[in-house]
């Protein structure tokens, strides 16, 4: 019962703007029925559709997961983008350093490695350090707003910028291969490439870039979801979040948990890095995240900032991702905007819930005590 | 004057006034009583036009009226003071008084002209306030008057008070009262909302009493007396008295204070030396006009130290030195504390009540299980959620909701089992009925009693004289950051604590 008074207004937010979205499309001169079918059909199609969904919601799940856990300790992480950049360069400098030779852009083997680790230590080294270099630079503006009071939303759309700039500088500089024409660093060694899902699953071909990194994103949601509903360190930070006086009055370092909850955010995003480098391109690829971070924003508002709901609205975020390819290819007149629009007015009827609270009250559709 | 008749109003699932119908004769003063949440300020609210009635009819001068804003109320001479004073503090009283309400052409403003209408009617009923001072250079009892003056200005003829004695001190309440009779005299209306009897009986004409959106009683002021209105109010008997034998002397010493002075961010002391002890089975109270240091105190006290105070002195608990000592550090040696403000300190709102339970313990036994002590223990939770739910009769008794759900006194009785949970040697305890009902301040304060015949010592600040002259066993009182007095309240008088709290300025 409450599960379903939760997502009822993120699937009336869905719902309606699949609705307007739909007379967009009529006004542009399209078909909506056809561009839907379009956008559904191919995103739900086995196994292409289901894979690309899957995997294009991975990199969400994750953001979604950071901006949630940030926002249960009353901070908002505008931040993900430059925590996953990164992270994900961390993670690609483990497998340029320890993974031994590669075969380079030219088709020759190079060695680019101090030495060679095992696969067995050298992916968990990898993941580790994707979580650990993400949840660092998180923690920066954590330790900004406990220590000096300066506002979260300030530092870490400052420190996006920085952490862009910083990996691109040494993707050009000091990782990129002399000729290459892309600005992407050197490959990393193949003792530390995850193995795709095609490898187990029948019938889904390994071409598809849907790799183990999913499968952590799952258990990320479930273990976020214990580490702040079950956990005393997740009642310091949520208690932190919905009422710092109080926090304080119950014995709580109030900075302590925005620290903490800065880092585990940033750990989270970070984990985008270890299904675009170590799942995906085996590489760092400068410029690789579709606004990854920001879109994480919208998908944990839509899924309340709870693990469940992030999951869900990644699931439909990844969706509209992969259906939007095909209605830009095969549709006449819509491009793949129209996911974009899609999700601004997603975003825009879950920011106004309070609106649709105050009319569906008033004719008794909604029972909310309010006492 | 005014009559609401059959007044209905629903929000949600909350019938807030069920058929409620009250008149107002012209020329009186009529009071409104009830218990928290028995919906006086919502009837008043709709008089005045901030809500408006599912059902009902309100009549002013005998004519049915329709009254959906505050403009429309104030258009039919109905003027309201809230709780709460809704004035600009940087503006002059002038200032504030016209807002809204200018007078003067589209683009000039003729506050000459208002302020001399102002000085007019300050005159007209002895209010003394300069309409060219500014606000938050008043005292609250001038900014009370300044509220009075808006609604004058606006030619009101019925004035609607919400609780307007909550922020004042005695001596304040006396010349608010005078002020009042001499509105009547001049043929004023006016209702007060209220829960204090005893301000009922001394000012009122006529009474009405409510309970759960009904009216359950109109009755002349003349013909009635405080147990009669208590018993309307909650539906039975109530003992307006804290019973209580003599402390036990020669309690050992449990919380010593020397010279502990607390200067804020802004430079400003709000302690300024003051020392004291509190024994153990004693309630020591604090007596004083709100923002004297009260607050400080208890909170430095609790280890709270994030408002920005630095603190000097020392404090001594059970013989040891705990002035460097955190919150969850004195909580740990039996330090329990009910703060004054419970939806900013004390709860979190939106967390159930079993959540709320282990504030301040959620960090070990038995709210936490398992290896090192990480993992919350559910069930060990609840059952002690449910504990306290029953040992103090918290309503609903339902672990699963939040907070915010429960009525104010029911929030308190939550609070107050939680640190009673503690079993504290020492108890701070700041406002522990405000907002808190009738039937729910009688409870309250037998706990309090019983803990202090358990042997705790008790530190209790109150702005209700009443409460910590009922309830100490010694009594102190705060002025200006300072210890000013001690006074026994078995045989102290209420002029006699009011002169100290206002260091005789009165």
């Amino acid at each position: 019962m409450k599960l379903l008074r939760e997502l009822f207004f993120p699937l009336v937010a869905v719902l309606a703007a699949f609705v307007l979205g739909g007379i967009f499309v009529w006004l542009i001169g399209d078909n909506p029925f056809e561009t839907y079918r379009l956008l559904i059909g191919s995103a739900f199609s086995w196994p292409d559709g289901i894979g690309y969904t899957l995997f294009y919601a991975t990199p969400l799940i994750f953001t979604g997961l950071a901006v949630a856990v940030a926002f249960r300790c009353g901070l908002l992480n505008i931040g993900a983008e430059g925590q996953l950049y990164v992270a994900a360069f961390a993670t690609a400098w483990v497998g340029i350093k320890f993974g031994g030779t590669v075969v380079d852009v030219f088709g020759t083997p190079v060695n680019y490695s101090w030495m060679t680790l095992p696969g067995v230590v050298l992916v968990p080294l990898a993941i580790l350090t994707a979580i650990f270099v993400g949840a660092a630079w998180g923690a920066i503006p954590g330790i900004l707003k406990a220590r000096f009071g300066s506002h979260e939303v300030i530092n870490t759309i400052m420190l996006n910028f920085i952490a862009i700039a910083l990996v691109s500088y040494f993707t050009q500089y000091h990782f990129k291969q002399a000729g290459d024409p892309i600005l992407q660093t050197v490959p990393i060694g193949a003792g530390v490439h995850l193995p795709r899902l095609g490898s187990f699953v029948p019938g889904l071909p390994t071409r598809i870039p849907l790799n183990l990194a999913f499968l952590f994103a799952l258990l990320a949601c479930v273990l976020v979801y214990i580490f702040l509903w079950r956990t005393k360190w997740g009642y310091a930070i949520r208690a932190t979040g919905a009422n710092p006086t109080a926090a304080e009055y119950g014995g709580i370092s109030t900075g302590k948990q925005i620290v903490l909850a800065m880092a585990v955010s940033g750990g989270l995003a970070g984990m985008v890095g270890i299904n675009e480098v170590l799942g995906y391109r085996y590489r760092y690829y400068d410029g690789f995240s579709a606004g990854y971070g920001f879109t994480g924003i919208a998908v944990a508002l839509l899924g309340r900032n709870h693990p469940l709901g992030v999951l869900l609205s990644a699931l439909l975020f990844g969706m509209l991702i992969r259906g939007g390819i095909f209605v830009d290819a095969f549709s006449g007149k819509v491009s793949k905007d129209l996911v974009e629009v899609l999700q601004a007015i997603v975003i825009l009827f879950v920011a106004c819930e309070a609106l649709f609270r105050g009319s569906f009250g008033k004719f008794g559709l909604l029972k909310r005590s309010k006492v | 004057m005014i009559e609401l008749r059959n007044i209905t109003k629903r929000f949600a699932n909350v019938l807030a006034n069920d058929g409620v119908s009250i008149k107002v004769e012209p020329g009186t003063i009529h009071a409104i009583v009830g218990e928290n949440g028995a919906g006086k300020s919502t009837a008043m609210r709709i008089a005045y036009g901030f809500y408006t009635a599912d059902g009902g009819d309100i009549l002013v001068d005998g004519e049915v009226r329709r009254i959906t804003t505050p403009h429309d109320a104030i258009a039919l001479g109905v003027g309201m003071v809230h709780q709460h004073f809704m004035l600009v503090e940087p503006m002059t009283v002038a200032e504030n008084i016209v807002l809204g309400a200018e007078t003067g052409g589209v683009a000039s403003l003729d506050l000459g002209k208002a302020a001399e209408e102002i000085r007019a009617l300050s005159d007209e009923f002895k209010l003394a306030v300069d309409p060219r001072a500014t606000v938050e250079s008043l005292s609250v009892g001038q900014q009370q008057r300044v509220e009075l003056l808006k609604a004058l200005y606006r030619r009101a003829r019925l004035l609607i008070l919400d609780e307007p004695t909550a922020v004042l001190t005695p001596q304040e309440v006396e010349e608010f009262f005078a002020i009042l009779r001499r509105m009547r005299e001049q043929g004023k209306t006016v209702v007060i909302i209220t829960h204090k009897l005893s301000e009922v009986l001394a000012i009122s004409d006529d009474v009405t009493v409510m309970r759960d959106g009904r009216v359950v009683g109109r009755v002349k002021t003349r013909e009635t007396d405080a147990a009669e209105l208590a018993r309307l109010m909650v539906g039975r008997d109530v003992l307006l008295r804290v019973e209580k034998e003599d402390a036990q002397e020669g309690g050992a010493v449990v919380l010593g204070v020397r010279d502990l002075s607390v200067t804020g961010r802004d430079g400003k002391r709000r302690l300024d030396g003051v020392s004291f002890e509190v024994r153990a089975g004693e309630i020591v109270g604090i007596a004083g006009v709100e923002g004297n240091g009260q607050t400080e105190l208890i909170e430095t006290l609790a280890g709270l130290g994030a408002t920005g105070h630095t603190a000097a002195g020392e404090i001594k608990f059970d013989g040891h030195d705990i002035t460097r000592l955190d919150a969850r550090a004195r909580r740990k040696r039996g330090i329990a504390h009910i703060p004054e403000d419970r939806h900013r300190r004390g709860l979190l709102l939106d967390f159930d009540l079993a959540e709320n339970s282990i504030l301040g313990d959620h960090y070990r036994r038995p709210a936490v299980t398992g290896p090192g002590n990480v993992f919350l223990d559910d069930r060990g939770i609840r059952k002690r959620a449910v504990q306290i739910i029953n040992d103090f009769d918290v309503r609903p008794a339902d672990p699963d909701l939040p907070a915010r759900a429960l009525s104010g006194g029911n929030q308190q009785k939550l609070i107050i089992g939680r640190e009673f949970k503690l079993e504290p040697k020492l108890l701070l305890v700041s406002q522990p009925t405000r907002g808190v009902d009738i039937g729910a301040i009688e409870f309250i304060h037998r706990k309090l009693v019983d803990l202090r015949d358990a042997g705790c010592a008790v530190l209790l600040v109150s702005a209700e004289l009443e409460e910590v002259t009922a309830l100490a066993d010694r009594l102190l009182i705060m002025r200006g950051g300072r210890v000013v007095g001690e006074v026994d309240p078995k045989v102290a008088t209420t002029e006699e604590i009011g002169l100290l709290m206002t260091g005789g300025e009165h």
